[in-house]
């Protein structure tokens, strides 16, 4: 598959895609003020994996919602693309989620009594894909994530492991540039985490998609090629996983 | 996105709740039956009063004796009554009229082993075609028999149906009364009107009546019936001038009879069905109005327990308008299936019932219409609250949400 970011990565550097400048994101106001971002910057080349990691309450969920356009920042710019992306309004950054973002979480959040294949086609329908070709679509990253077989299985009937796969499925059926994890092995266990890692790191190799992760485990961090550090709302180490989590 | 999709959507939501959907869609089932069926029942009723009325005979005049109030509640005051030379003037001075004099009671009825008190008329053969009440077999008095007030007799058809059982009434002879008489001829059948059987009757010669039952030369009404459509208010203003001569009314006096056109009772009765109607209607409506309220409150717990779906939805790239879009056409499918079921039911129980209480069933396209339309608003207007509540909802808090 073309991706367009192959080329370039082959020419030399790959170009920048996530860039945060100074960016804050502040709740409350006052004496409860509370600063979940607190002047962070950052840029994020195509095709890289990284691996945000951090204790609770670090900002990195809040990072990762940001670079998601789930949210917007209260300060600081959010360049996506070349394009400002933080000062958009709520529908804007719909529409960059529908057509530049997949998501995966850790709880899969699959529709419940909904078709696999319905599931996976859903962010197709809201973007206007005729039925057909939605379809077909849907039947081919249902088929990539190695689920060709369970097209008709609602969640209920499908396991931790399956569940999260259909989930990359979703996220990837719009062949989004980037997609974003939000903690995807928290609720496997081992066997199964390592399957859906393999699952991240084939899809990175074979589209060169960019996969920023949350994550708080440093087995699951090590598949990324790089680790952002967060603590208390600041990005305090930068680096390669052997380099951050030695 | 597409419009169909938007449907799919909101259908696949409402078939994966089905009892929630049925219960919800419910109110409104009952709120459009209720009100179509109640509408059509009120017009059915009102047409069943005109055509009653129109059967008594068209062209009608009353005459009785008292002082009348106007209204459908009159109140009759005791005065003289009417005699045949009254009903004599009438035909003499009166142009393009027939005239019927009838004089009413009740007597103890004998057919052979059945007996049974029947209302008894006295009146004329007039009476056949003014009432609007022809023979079905037989013949009708003789002028012999009327002048001399022979005992014969033509009877309804409910005696011949309870109390000859199958015999041949023709020629036969009963007690009526003390009186043995001949049944001359049979009456064509009236059904029930207004709670009374217009079969259960006997017609004597106003003669008999009033020498052999009565004991008194009374007419109690006068049944005048205007010969030319259209001539009823010249009729009823003669007899009135004729009447206050006879009577010495003095003019400015008031009149000790009055004269009622049957026009005017039947104004009288379909304003009162009329206004019942909408009454119905209005109750009926209010029922609509609280099956609104229950879409809206499912469709606001549904949203509150889909707020995680909505997050979903809004991370994958729904934007605001997507999903009020959904919620709002998810509510409008629920009351318009709720409106053409509650329309199949009201149509259904209004031909049953009109079916089984025998009055005309009348299908008024209008009130299906405005209560079809009715429905799909209050789908609109009630669901629109809750779309927009889930519209709103932040992403990441949605996708939080338990």
């Amino acid at each position: 598959m073309s991706d367009g970011y192959g080329e370039v990565r082959e020419s030399g550097v790959p170009p920048t895609i996530v860039e945060l400048c100074d960016v804050y994101k502040i709740y409350g106001r006052g004496a409860t003020e509370v600063r979940a971002l607190d002047g962070v910057s950052l840029t994020i080349r195509a095709g890289e994996f990284v691996a945000i990691m951090g204790p609770s309450g670090s900002g990195k969920s809040t990072c990762m919602n940001i670079i998601g356009c789930l949210d917007s920042p209260s300060a600081g710019q959010y360049i996506f693309s070349g394009v400002d992306v933080g000062t958009l309004g709520r529908d804007e950054r719909a529409l960059v989620r529908r057509h530049f973002m997949g998501f995966v979480f850790q709880s899969y959040n699959l529709l419940p009594r909904t078709s696999a294949l319905s599931n996976v086609e859903l962010p197709l329908v809201y973007e206007g894909v005729r039925p057909a070709l939605r379809h077909r679509r849907a039947v081919s990253a249902l088929a990539a994530v190695g689920l060709a077989d369970r097209q008709a299985a609602t969640s209920a009937e499908l396991s931790g492991g399956q569940q999260q796969r259909v989930a990359i499925a979703r996220a990837l059926v719009t062949e989004p540039p980037v997609l974003l994890a939000d903690e995807p092995t928290g609720n496997l266990d081992t066997v199964m985490a390592r399957e859906v890692m393999t699952q991240l790191t084939d899809v990175r190799r074979e589209r060169g998609v960019t996969i920023v992760m949350v994550t708080h485990e440093p087995d699951i961090a090590r598949y990324a090629d790089r680790v952002l550090l967060f603590t208390d709302g600041k990005l305090v180490r930068d680096g390669t996983p052997a380099e951050v989590l030695a | 996105m597409r419009v169909l999709d938007v449907l799919s959507l909101s259908t696949q939501a409402i078939a994966r709740n089905k009892l929630r959907s049925f219960l919800t869609t419910l109110g409104i089932i009952i709120g459009v039956a209720s009100v179509v069926a109640m509408v059509h029942l009120g017009q059915s009723a009102t047409r069943s009063v005109t055509e009653r009325i129109a059967s008594i005979g068209s062209n009608l005049l009353f005459v009785m004796p008292g002082t009348s109030l106007r209204g459908p509640g009159a109140v009759r005051t005791s005065a003289e009554n009417f005699d045949l030379s009254d009903v004599d003037a009438i035909r003499r001075e009166v142009d393009g009229v027939e005239v019927a004099p009838a004089l009413a009671t009740t007597a103890r009825v004998v057919v052979g082993n059945a007996n049974d008190t029947i209302p008894v008329l006295g009146t004329s053969n007039e009476y056949l075609s003014v009432r609007n009440h022809p023979l079905d077999y037989g013949r009708a008095f003789e002028s012999g028999e009327l002048s001399s007030g022979a005992s014969v007799c033509i009877i309804g058809k409910t005696l011949v149906d309870e109390m000859f059982l199958g015999q041949e009434p023709l020629g036969a002879t009963i007690r009526v009364g003390r009186t043995a008489c001949r049944v001359i001829g049979v009456l064509s059948e009236k059904g029930e009107s207004m709670g009374q059987d217009r079969d259960k009757t006997i017609l004597m010669p106003i003669k008999a009546v009033q020498r052999r039952l009565v004991g008194k030369l009374d007419v109690s009404v006068i049944y005048v019936s205007a010969l030319v459509d259209g001539t009823t208010k010249r009729v009823q203003s003669q007899i009135e001038s004729l009447l206050r001569q006879r009577r010495r009314v003095d003019s400015g006096g008031v009149d000790d009879f009055y004269v009622r056109d049957t026009q005017e009772i039947a104004e009288a009765l379909e304003s009162t069905t009329n206004t019942l109607t909408v009454l119905l209607g209005a109750i009926a409506a209010v029922s609509l109005l609280v099956g609104g309220i229950g879409i809206m409150n499912i469709m606001l717990v549904s949203v509150t327990e889909r707020t995680r779906e909505i997050g979903i939805r809004l991370a994958i790239g729904a934007r605001a308008r997507d999903v009020l879009n959904q919620f709002l056409v998810e509510s409008i499918v629920l009351s318009t299936l709720g409106g053409i079921i509650g329309l199949l039911l009201g149509v259904g129980g209004t031909w049953l019932l009109t079916w089984k209480l025998d009055m005309p069933f009348v299908l008024s396209p209008l009130i299906m219409v405005v209560g079809f339309s009715f429905s799909v608003a209050i789908g609109v207007v009630f669901g629109f609250f809750p779309a927009r509540k889930a519209a709103r909802l932040n992403p990441i808090d949605a996708l939080r949400h338990e």
